[in-house]
């Protein structure tokens, strides 16, 4: 197996997402034979193309059809072989849901869906291309791993990390035209062990996806206008949830809040609140994302930005969150 | 070569005990897919003693032939093809659909030696067939892949997809088998959401379409040779079958769809599968 490609900053900014996708699967192909590609009519729009163009005999199109494809690729594992599976996220998680689940999961199958478009990253075409359920639905699939990188980089570091991993994983990526955090592979990429972006110890922003760098950007801010030592988590895997580092965040900050690009309802900020909740250790807790509406039309930044996720929503989120009057448990005896 | 009289002798001889080890089955767990399950029994006897290439010894031999029972609400005439295949003792299938049993109603391949593909969710399993026998052509086996669907089952649209897929790629190491019993469980197939002419649907979607008696070896067995001849992709096998086949009362009648057996009822119908013999 070889070893993480070094993408430069060149690289990183000129190449989205989903075609670093492409570029690895193919690298990855070279060296094992059993890596077959499928995709439903979208094989250019996800970059699975590249691996198609490079391996026609490995590659699959299921035209508009997903059912049958995720029931394809469960028999292609069955034979033997790792099937990358992909088209849009809500394509995956909501029209072939059963399969996936049923197939692919239920039989513990080793199937990597690679599943493009998550949350509001085609923002333009609305909530019929819009994925904002997909993590609260691939989290309730026993078996199956579930993984939204921050970047390019990442999902590069996820899709060379999956394979390694028998069974089944969802990654979700965007579209492909969010700007990057990582410069390159080296920061030490493992599923379900989330990523230190900053150290703090004020508050806590656990975040995935695109709100991983605006997260970053916000705590260098916060750290130089209010004076606030920030930690940022990049929680890439939504499950297994790094439960360690939640509770750690619990216990040393007493302030937590999410950020994810996905309903309120059933995703990271769900998974983050379980954890907190277990440990019976008292904490302020905020989760930021779609909250349980239908997302609007429009640019994903616009979009972004109406909806808190970009780095001035981020701020203003904390700020509010720093103004509360936050109890100790000591307190609590008026309440009871 | 067409089977000889002995054969389909045999075989016949085979299939009654399977349906009676259905019957008890059927008393043992409470309740089950008893007509379904009676009018694949056939077919999947033909399987498993005559033309599949399997082997109960090593059910995961790589070059096994794999088969898909797509209407797996039938998983009570699938395993005891399988006990008695010896794929695992017949005595196990008491416990069938008990607290913790590795035997549901739906079979699971994880839980049951010699099931390839887990099932129970209609229009899963051609899609899946379509899967192993892509990979099979990539990995240069030789394994045919046996699908068996439910005519109800043929409603949903995702077997209309994996049509379309198993003909665009041409599969022929597909061999898909139609259960047409006419009946599924809100009544007639024609009534509650008409197929015919299915035949004609099939052979659009690029199918080698073939029919047969789905209670006579001879005709099955012919089908299934024409199948395998037939090399530039996938065969189905429109089998005429009797749902309830074998138990009179319980023959051609909806509401035996499913159903839990009385001891007196258990006798009745295995004098009914005995009798058919003596006919």
């Amino acid at each position: 197996m070889s070893e993480g490609l070094t993408w430069t900053v060149y690289d990183a900014d000129s190449m989205t997402a989903a075609e670093i996708y492409g570029e690895v699967l193919c690298q990855l192909a070279e060296e094992d034979e059993r890596i077959v590609g499928l995709s439903a009519d979208l094989a250019k729009s996800t970059k699975i193309g590249r691996f198609g163009d490079k391996y026609p005999e490995r590659f699959f199109n299921a035209g508009i059809a997903e059912q049958n494809m995720f029931g394809m690729a469960a028999g292609l594992a069955k034979a033997g072989l790792v099937p990358f599976v992909s088209t849009m996220a809500v394509f995956t998680a909501l029209r072939a849901a059963e399969q996936v689940r049923t197939d692919i999961c239920y039989q513990n199958l080793n199937v990597k869906i690679i599943a493009t478009h998550g949350g509001a990253s085609f923002g333009q075409a609305g909530s019929t291309h819009h994925c904002t359920e997909d993590l609260a639905v691939m989290r309730s699939f026993a078996n199956m791993t579930v993984i939204v990188p921050a970047d390019g980089v990442e999902t590069a570091a996820a899709v060379r990390a999956c394979l390694k991993k028998d069974g089944p994983v969802y990654i979700r990526i965007g579209r492909g035209f969010e700007p990057t955090y990582y410069k390159n592979e080296d920061y030490g990429f493992e599923i379900g062990r989330a990523v230190t972006i900053s150290e703090g110890t004020d508050i806590t922003l656990i975040c995935c996806g695109v709100c991983v760098l605006a997260a970053a950007e916000a705590a260098r801010i916060l750290a130089e206008d209010d004076g606030l030592s920030v930690r940022v988590l990049n929680m890439h895997t939504i499950k297994p949830l790094d439960e360690e580092a939640v509770l750690k965040a619990v216990i040393e900050t007493r302030r937590i809040v999410t950020f994810e690009e996905h309903n309120v309802l059933g995703g990271l900020g769900s998974a983050v609140a379980e954890v907190i909740a277990k440990s019976g250790k008292g904490c302020a807790f905020e989760a930021v994302g779609i909250p349980d509406c239908f997302c609007h039309v429009g640019y994903p930044e616009d979009l972004y930005t109406h909806y808190g996720l970009d780095t001035d929503g981020i701020l203003a989120k904390v700020r509010e969150v720093m103004g509360k009057d936050f109890e100790e448990d000591e307190d609590w005896e008026d309440e009871i | 070569m067409a089977l000889s009289q002995k054969r389909i002798d045999e075989l016949c001889d085979i299939a009654r005990g399977i349906r009676e080890d259905i019957v008890d089955i059927t008393a043992w767990a409470g309740g089950a897919h008893i007509g379904g399950a009676l009018s694949v029994t056939d077919i999947l006897v033909l399987l498993y003693w005559e033309v599949a290439r399997v082997d109960p010894e090593n059910p995961q031999n790589p070059d096994r032939d794999r088969v898909i029972l797509s209407k797996g609400h039938a998983g009570v005439g699938y395993a005891p093809v399988l006990a008695r295949k010896g794929y695992f003792d017949f005595g196990l299938l008491k416990d069938f659909n008990k607290f913790m049993s590795p035997f549901g109603m739906h079979l699971d391949s994880l839980k049951v030696k010699g099931v390839d593909v887990s099932t129970g969710s209609l229009g899963h399993g051609l899609p899946m067939a379509v899967g192993l026998a892509l990979g099979a052509r990539l990995r240069k086996k030789t394994w045919t892949t046996w699908c068996i669907l439910g005519d109800g089952e043929l409603n949903e649209g995702s077997i209309w997809e994996a049509a379309m897929a198993a003909a665009h790629y041409k599969l022929s190491n597909i061999v898909t088998f139609v259960d047409r019993n006419r009946l599924m469980i809100d009544g007639p197939t024609e009534e509650v959401m008409a197929l015919e002419p299915l035949a004609d649907k099939w052979k659009a979607y690029g199918f080698n379409v073939l029919s047969a008696n789905g209670h006579d070896f001879a005709e099955l067995h012919a089908a299934v040779e024409a199948a395998r001849k037939h090399t530039t992709g996938p065969s189905v096998i429109l089998a005429d079958t009797v749902k309830g086949k074998g138990v009179g009362f319980m023959e051609n009648e909806v509401k035996w769809h499913y159903g839990g057996l009385s001891s007196d009822l258990v006798e009745k119908a295995k004098e009914s599968i005995r009798a058919e013999k003596a006919n």
